[in-house]
């Protein structure tokens, strides 16, 4: 009896667990479906664009340049070992463009937005406002989901590339002004080695990140059990998921387009 | 969003006597079985208060009607359409003849009062700036809260708010009312005005309303009917005068316990 009761429990775990997978991913197939059927929410996602990027901007310029610094004085001290202080630009370039510029904008952001996104996601769902937009014959998901995942799909890889550049000139900062590496050769060696490829690679990183990011906060806010601790446990979840996503799909990412 | 005249509202397209019929209702959480079978008629145009001990699944049941929650059986029927049966479009259609006042207001934290009273207006309608404008002006004052238009829902009263979101409820002019706990909250004095005003509001607009209600007997003056749920069932729905000389046990049960209750903590009443 106790097997057969343990054997159930299992079962029910198991099947709770496919349920909120297809439920998971059924919610992004909503959001993306609804962000291209009318009624278009333009003004909705410009203002989602405005918290996610415009507002992150001055974080990620800060977090850019500093990455670029560091990798500047790392680099350097560790090209000089083999005599190649003029290869440091094309290190920090390719270690940036492909790698530390999409993932750390990314964990940047989903710290940043992706909380307050499902901490206000959720509060919504625990004051019935998500139900009095139901009421009023308004899709949710169309009107608070599609606008964010769609700024995200535009704001990550503009957020990316503003890291990318702020993080070279970092680097440039450090390597060059402050160490001494050749200047010249420091920008010729992105110039020679920084190729399309690269840079299309982190821009396909940047764009699968921003849609991980933001379907998983809008998911954990959106099914926030209604109470205060309900939503601040689906912000912490929204963080921790979308993080942890964010450098999972970082490896197949790279595997697949190195 | 579609919109309902006076007259139509009258007469209905299927002019019966009731606004909304449901039979054998149910629906379960989990293991719970939350509604065993509900059976009611909502006479067009009057209000039908739903009273019952906590827990007994009134808000549930209420959030059924408009098919927030959908059920596991049974049918809601509104002019005739079977809404269980209705999904997309068709039910964004049906949903447009209701108005809810849900227990916390569920204002938008991000809007004014204004905005927020616009708000089904703006989304679901194409009418021009103006009218919208005059049009929410014409509800807040209505709802006794005109010069509030820019103010947020933090910066009022839980009264205040209430008055907002009832507007919000009936700008659209739907047909049919729900209200849930609506003086939840608010402190004995206020209780009286806002069932008055949702009286008054219901009798100008011509509303069949259902309203959840925990203020026994206070809330029994604005009703035309009371239903008494029970354990996931109406035990019993009447008029007052009806369920009154009723002498169902349960409900004297309830009643006494409610005067109780009362008499413990006569602030938190309500």
């Amino acid at each position: 009896m106790t097997a057969v009761a343990s054997i159930e429990r299992l079962g029910a775990l198991i099947l709770d667990g496919i349920e909120s997978l297809g439920n998971f991913f059924l919610f992004l197939f909503a959001a993306l479906f609804y962000a291209v059927t009318p009624p278009f929410k333009l003004r909705l996602t410009i203002r989602q664009i405005r918290i996610i990027g415009a507002e992150s901007s001055f974080l990620i310029l800060l977090i850019g340049g500093f990455t670029g610094m560091v990798l500047g004085l790392q680099g350097y001290n560790t090209l000089r070992r083999f005599e190649s202080e003029g290869a440091l630009g094309t290190v920090v370039a390719l270690t940036l463009v492909r790698e530390l510029g999409p993932v750390l904008t990314a964990l940047m952001i989903a710290a940043r937005a992706g909380s307050a996104m499902a901490a206000e996601i959720g509060s919504m769902q625990a004051t019935e406002q998500i139900d009095a937009l139901t009421v009023m014959a308004i899709n949710p998901i169309q009107y608070l989901v599609s606008p964010r995942v769609l700024a995200g799909l535009i704001s990550f890889p503009l957020l990316t590339a503003i890291f990318d550049v702020v993080g070279i000139l970092g680097g440039y900062v450090i390597g060059v002004n402050l160490m001494g590496a050749p200047g010249s050769s420091y920008l010729n060696g992105i110039a020679n080695n920084l190729v399309a490829h690269d840079i299309v690679t982190g821009i396909y990183k940047s764009v699968v990140f921003g849609l991980v990011v933001m379907w998983v906060c809008c998911y954990k806010g959106y099914h926030a059990e209604r109470m205060a601790t309900g939503v601040s446990r689906a912000t912490t979840e929204a963080v921790v998921l979308s993080s942890v996503l964010i450098l999972v799909w970082d490896y197949f990412l790279t595997s697949i387009l190195l | 969003m579609g919109e309902t005249t006076g007259d139509s509202r009258a007469a209905g397209h299927h002019a019966g006597p009731n606004a909304i019929e449901v039979r054998g209702l149910r629906r379960h959480f989990g293991r719970q079985e939350v509604l065993r079978g509900v059976d009611i008629d909502f006479p067009r145009g009057q209000i039908t208060t739903i009273v019952g001990p906590s827990g007994c699944g009134k808000t549930v049941f209420l959030k059924h009607l408009n098919l927030l929650l959908r059920p596991d059986s049974g049918q809601i029927t509104i002019e005739g359409i079977d809404l269980t049966k209705l999904s997309g479009r068709a039910l964004d259609e049906v949903r447009e003849k209701f108005g809810m006042l849900f227990q916390g207001g569920a204002l938008f934290d991000s809007l004014t009062v204004f905005d927020n009273v616009a708000f089904p207006l703006v989304e679901k309608t194409r009418l021009g700036r103006v009218e919208i404008a005059q049009r929410v002006r014409e509800m807040l004052a209505a709802v006794s809260l005109v010069g509030m238009e820019e103010k947020y829902p933090s910066e009022l009263s839980g009264g205040m708010q209430k008055r907002v979101a009832l507007a919000r409820a009936l700008i659209h002019r739907p047909g049919i009312l729900m209200l849930d706990e609506p003086t939840t909250g608010l402190d004995p004095t206020r209780i009286g005005s806002i069932h008055a005003l949702v009286r008054r509001t219901q009798k100008r607009f011509g509303l069949t309303a259902v309203l959840v209600s925990h203020d026994v007997p206070a809330v029994f003056e604005i009703s035309d009917r009371i239903a008494f749920m029970h354990e996931g069932r109406m035990q019993l729905s009447g008029t007052v005068a009806e369920i009154t000389a009723a002498h169902d046990e349960t409900f004297e049960r309830f009643l006494a316990g409610k005067a109780a209750e009362e008499e413990e903590s006569p602030a938190a009443a309500g």
